[in-house]
């Protein structure tokens, strides 16, 4: 029975917007509690349609990704005009993870997959490597569910400007940074409309430890370190 | 020393809850919308119940991923039944189909707690209650998942059914009508559906008539539009019906 994952990526987000889906990663790729690898793409296009962004096991993640150019492969071969849109992905997605917690040989992944097919935005997450699944207008994986999904709550709304949902993202992604031990600060933001997908280049947030309670952490509660 | 272990469970509970009631010639089936894992809430727009068939209805809580897959596997053969018989699946026919299935993986189950709701062949309101490995039983009213251990003992009260022991047999239908049913549903809910896993807190306990506790509820869920719902499937003579209820936002 697999017992434990070795690389590991940490949480995605994932939120609608006006034009489509925005989804936030970091790129790192922890083996256990080292910092491993700093250049890892936790999200990538899929097809014309979707994105799909993953945390969990690194090289399930990779597996993933060969199932799914496969069946884009074949969805290309019919040559019929059409193609997998996000929705079908997803349960394809659902349908493989399932799959392999039934043989008792999971993909050690939690998934957000997003995309825009004919106007239709689609924002789905694989929440777990045993398959349990769900759509939302907002979604994150990992420590995300803890301390993104809170504020998303709070201040997603409707037909978000493109500005509007990075900000908000960057939000997420600050407090994770502060708090979650395995995120780093060098993220991506990816976008998907109905023309593409868009993943931005590497880039850091701005920081701020100057907190009076840093300084003098032990000011309340003398003897502690 | 041995190296620390990530165990892992092939199941979770996503927890929920489940509600049935019978009557002469209507079904309500009623199910919240929350879907969460340990302490967090992972959404709060999720159905819980699917239409196997015209006029039968199933909900069903537990562990997502199993029950969408027992959905699946249901709508699959009720569509080769479609196609064979050139008819929909009754109720109860497709109450016997979900047994069979649940009990054909006995040895690594379905981690599902259903309830069938719908109309027999002769157009009463039936329900079905089920375990997680299929046996199962026609009843007059049933509810299944966290919350089940308090609404169950509600309903008993409230519908005041007569006992299964009795001989000749007594039909365990309740003779309230339609409109009483959906009320008594969203009583039910209101009172029962702040659950914790390991805890279970009745929120508010009201006695009074059904009318002035469905008043108030309505009152204090008035400003939530994000908060968990209670969807209601009402099954009669004209077809399927479905309404929401908006449930508190904690």
């Amino acid at each position: 029975m697999y017992r434990y994952p070795y690389v590991t990526g940490t949480s995605v987000i994932g939120i609608k917007y006006k034009d489509g889906i925005l989804m936030a990663a970091d790129m790192g790729g922890s083996y256990g509690s080292t910092l491993r690898y700093k250049s890892v793409e936790r999200m990538k296009p899929i097809g014309k349609h979707s994105l799909l962004g993953a945390s969990g096991e690194i090289s399930d993640f990779q597996e993933l990704l060969r199932y799914l150019d496969e069946l884009i492969l074949y969805d290309n071969m019919w040559d019929d005009g059409n193609s997998l849109g996000p929705k079908e992905v997803h349960s394809y997605l659902t349908r493989v993870m399932y799959n392999r917690r039934n043989k008792f040989n999971p993909l050690w992944n939690s998934l957000v997959l997003g995309g825009v097919k004919k106007g239709q935005k689609f924002l789905g997450t694989v929440v777990s490597m045993i398959g349990v699944h769900f759509e939302d207008n907002h979604v994150a994986t990992g420590f995300g569910n803890h301390l993104a999904r809170p504020i998303l709550r709070d201040e997603w709304h409707e037909n978000l400007s493109f500005e509007d949902g990075v900000k908000l993202l960057e939000k997420c992604m600050l407090v994770l940074l502060y708090r979650d031990r395995s995120a780093i600060n060098k993220l991506q933001i990816a976008k998907i409309t109905e023309e593409g997908v868009t993943i931005s280049p590497p880039y850091s947030l701005k920081t701020f430890w100057g907190f009076s309670a840093f300084k003098n952490p032990t000011v309340g509660a003398e003897g502690s370190w | 020393m041995t190296k620390q272990q990530a165990n892992w469970s092939p199941y979770d509970n996503n927890g929920g809850s489940c509600v049935a009631i019978a009557g002469a010639d209507y079904c309500v089936i009623a199910a919240d919308t929350r879907m969460s894992t340990g302490y967090s809430i992972l959404t709060r727009d999720y159905s819980k119940i699917c239409q196997l068939a015209d006029k039968c209805v199933m909900a069903s809580s537990g562990f997502q991923a199993d029950v969408k897959a027992l959905q699946k596997v249901l709508a699959s053969r009720h569509l080769i039944y479609q196609h064979q018989h050139n008819k929909q699946m009754s109720c109860p026919a497709m109450g016997q189909l979900l047994s069979n299935t649940l009990y054909y993986k006995r040895f690594f189950p379905y981690y599902s707690f259903n309830v069938l709701g719908g109309l027999d062949n002769e157009g009463k309101g039936c329900v079905f209650t089920y375990d997680a490995v299929g046996s199962y039983e026609r009843v007059g009213y049933s509810s299944q998942g966290s919350g089940s251990t308090l609404i169950m003992p509600f309903l008993d009260n409230q519908l005041k059914s007569p006992s299964p022991l009795l001989l000749p047999a007594v039909d365990a239908v309740t003779p309230l009508s339609e409109s009483e049913a959906v009320d008594l549903v969203k009583t039910v809910f209101a009172s029962c559906h702040r659950e914790r896993h390991i805890h279970f807190v009745v929120v508010m306990l009201w006695s009074g008539t059904v009318d002035f506790v469905n008043d108030t509820c309505k009152e204090l869920t008035k400003e939530n539009s994000h908060g968990d719902k209670v969807e209601i499937v009402i099954v009669n003579a004209d077809g399927i019906h479905r309404e929401f209820m908006d449930l508190r936002k904690d």
